[in-house]
C-alpha cells in the first residue's frame, strides 16, 4: 500500500536519510546529486511528505538527559473522564508525547523539563488538576541506539 | 555534560524541522545569529559528541502504513535485564528500550520495548519473536497497544529549557 503512495525519490528519502543528514551549504543539492534529480525535486519531495504527515521533520533525536530531564508517566483514568484528562495533560507545556494505550493505566505520556525540579512539578500539576497520581518512570538505562527505522516496502 | 545556552538554542530552533530552503543552515544561523560554518559545526560536534543520536529525516510510522504500535514491558530479574535489553535493541523492529523503575504494588515491569508492526497480528507475532529471541519467555510481560495519539511532538529546547530526545512511541 505504502509503495503506490510515494515516488520512488520519496521512497528513498525515507529510507536512506534518517541519519548523517548531509551538513554541507546546500544540503539537499548534495542529496539530489546523489539520487540524480534536481535540488527542487528534493525540496518538493520532503515538502509533500510533510503534507502527507509521513515525515515529522529533518530534525535531531536528542539523547534522552543529554540535557535537562524527562520521564515517562502513566494515569489510570476512567473511561468517561478521558477526553477531559487528556486534554489537561496535552496542555501541560512539559507533555510532548501522550498517548492512549490498551491498560488500566491507560493515558501514558512524557514529561520534559530543564530539570529534575521542573518535570516533578509538571506531574504535581497534573496530579493536582486531575485528582488521579502518575505512575513516574523514568530511565535508567538506554539500550537502544535509534539509528532510524528501516521501512519494509510491501 | 551538559549542553551549552547555543546549542540548546540550536536545537530549539530545529524542533519543527530544517528549513526547507536551499541553504538551510545559513537560514538558522539567521535566526540565532550564528554564521552558516558554527551552525553546521555544531551539529557535527553534537552528533559526535553523542547529544545528537542521529540528525536527519525524521518519519511517522503511523502514516508510512505501521498502523500498529505496542509498548512491550517484561518483568525481568535485576541481574538478566542488561543481557535482555540489548538482545532487545538488536531487533530492527524495536526502536525504542529502556530499563526503567517498578512501582510495586501497581506497576512490577522493568524493561520497555517499542515496538511497530503493520497491524495488530503482525506485533503480536514480532512480540513473541523478541520474548524468544532476548530469552524473555519466562518472565511476566504485558502488551500495550496504542489506541489514540493525543499529543506528539519534538521536545522543546527553547534557551533555558528542556532539551530531551525522549519519546513513548
Amino acid at each position: 500500500m505504502t509503495d503506490r503512495r510515494f515516488s520512488p525519490l520519496e521512497r528513498r528519502l525515507l529510507d536512506a536519510y534518517q541519519r548523517d543528514f548531509p551538513l554541507s551549504p546546500r544540503p539537499f543539492a548534495e542529496i539530489a546529486e546523489r539520487e540524480g534529480v534536481s535540488e527542487d525535486a528534493v525540496l518538493t519531495a520532503l515538502q509533500r511528505l510533510q503534507q502527507l504527515g509521513a515525515v515529522s521533520r529533518v530534525g535531531a533525536v536528542v539523547r534522552p538527559h543529554a540535557a535537562g530531564w524527562s520521564t515517562l508517566a502513566a494515569l489510570a483514568v476512567p473511561d468517561e473522564r478521558l477526553e477531559a484528562v487528556a486534554d489537561t495533560v496535552s496542555a501541560c507545556p512539559q507533555v510532548n508525547h501522550n498517548y492512549l494505550r490498551e491498560h488500566a493505566f491507560n493515558l501514558w505520556f512524557v514529561v520534559t523539563g530543564r530539570d529534575r525540579a521542573e518535570v516533578q512539578d509538571a506531574l504535581a500539576r497534573i496530579a493536582a488538576e486531575t485528582g488521579l497520581e502518575p505512575l513516574d518512570l523514568p530511565l535508567e538505562e538506554p539500550f537502544h541506539i535509534d539509528l532510524g527505522f528501516r521501512l519494509e516496502w510491501t | 555534560m551538559d549542553l551549552s545556552d547555543t546549542d540548546r538554542a540550536l536545537l530549539d530552533a530545529l524542533k519543527d524541522g530544517l528549513p526547507l530552503t536551499a541553504r538551510p543552515y545559513a537560514e538558522l544561523g539567521r535566526r540565532l545569529g550564528l554564521s552558516e560554518d558554527e551552525v553546521t559545526a555544531r551539529l557535527w560536534a553534537l552528533q559526535i559528541d553523542g547529544a545528537v543520536k542521529r540528525f536527519g529525516v525524521v518519519v511517522r510510522h503511523r502514516e508510512l502504513g505501521y498502523r500498529a504500535n505496542a509498548m512491550t514491558v517484561w518483568d525481568v530479574p535485576d541481574g538478566r535485564v542488561r543481557d535482555a535489553g540489548s538482545k532487545l535493541a538488536a531487533l530492527d523492529f524495536v526502536t525504542l528500550c529502556y530499563r526503567r523503575p517498578r512501582r510495586p504494588p501497581d506497576w512490577p515491569y522493568n524493561l520497555f520495548a517499542m515496538i511497530h508492526g503493520r497491524d495488530r497480528s503482525r506485533v503480536e507475532q514480532l512480540v513473541e519473536q523478541a520474548s524468544w529471541l532476548a530469552g524473555l519467555r519466562d518472565c511476566p510481560r504485558d502488551v500495550l497497544f496504542s489506541r489514540h495519539c493525543y499529543k506528539q511532538r519534538g521536545a522543546r529546547y527553547d534557551g533555558a529549557r528542556a532539551v530531551s530526545g525522549e519519546a513513548s512511541g
